[in-house]
């Protein structure tokens, strides 16, 4: 990827995006349907997955909800 | 307490033990503690390697002292849409990640007064052998937020695109919310690519997609 196209990527917002209350609202239901089947929890939330896909401290939380129950720790 | 419809076994016997009538109350609360300080001390230590010693032990008993209060406080509203531990768990990740965002300014990388933009190349992941795209980006980019953001937007932008100012550390400075920290650069985003491609230096065949 060039210099413009990373610049472009970065800028690219998605207007499905919720924004951090309403993901960080139900990240504890997404998070119980991503551990099941990652697929199912985008699909019924589409708008939380595109902001966790944009929002790095929401992507965190969920990594670390999804760790905490993984049991590993 | 109200008994949730349709619940798992494990979760309806946390929600037992969380009833203060419960003969098992108190060995209840301290068997939920024990968890939340393992999940606060297991994601101090795998999001940042800043803190060690007894201070990653300090912040996990904060998170998850914090964590039980909310619980208790909340267990109510429990409605039984995932599992109760994965409901309890997010209140203790979500108390470790506002602390660490406090945490951040006790021992914070050396004071930027000025605006670096000669480090937005490096922000983005532009291959070093790029030099002179880079300068032309980060020229553009810095001509589009003069002329397109507002002073807010703009000192929000520099403090989290250019200087790494964690989302999270900016909340516990200015005592606002992540989602209007995320608000303003999302916004700063949008404005500043419908300048670039405006003037053409950004290919509009990328739709951009509107919002609000
Ligand atoms: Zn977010």
């Amino acid at each position: 990827m060039n210099a413009r196209e990373r610049l472009a990527r970065f800028l690219r917002t998605d207007p499905r995006d919720v924004g951090c209350d309403e993901a960080m609202a139900v990240l504890h239901v997404y998070a119980d349907l991503v551990a099941h089947d990652a697929g199912a929890a985008t699909e019924r939330y589409p708008g939380v997955a595109a902001h966790l896909a944009a929002c790095g401290p929401c992507r965190e939380d969920l990594t670390g909800l999804l760790a905490a129950l993984s049991g590993d720790v | 307490m109200e008994r949730v419809a349709g619940l798992d076994d494990e979760s309806a016997e946390w929600l037992r033990l969380l009833d203060p009538s419960a003969a098992d109350h108190r060995a209840g609360l301290d068997r939920l503690h024990e968890r939340l300080l393992r999940i606060a001390r297991a994601e101090v230590r795998r999001r940042t390697a800043r803190i060690v010693g007894p201070e990653v032990d300090d912040l996990a008993h904060q998170a998850a002292a914090d964590a039980m209060l909310a619980i208790l406080a909340k267990r109510d509203t429990f409605r039984g849409e995932s599992r109760f531990t994965t409901w309890a768990y997010r209140f203790v990740i979500l108390e470790v990640s506002s602390k660490l965002g406090r945490h951040f300014w006790r021992n914070p990388p050396a004071p930027l007064d000025d605006e670096q933009w000669e480090r937005l190349p490096d922000r983005l992941g532009v291959d070093p052998h790029e030099h002179a795209e880079a300068r032309h980006l980060a020229e553009v980019v810095r001509a589009a937020v003069d002329e397109t953001l507002t002073e807010h937007q703009r000192s929000v932008f520099v403090e989290v695109v250019l200087h790494g100012v964690p989302l999270d550390a900016l909340c516990a400075r200015d005592g606002v919310t992540r989602s209007a920290v995320y608000k303003t650069v999302f916004d700063a985003r949008r404005k500043i690519r419908a300048a670039l491609v405006a003037n053409g230096y950004l290919d509009p065949s990328v739709r951009q997609e509107e919002s609000s």
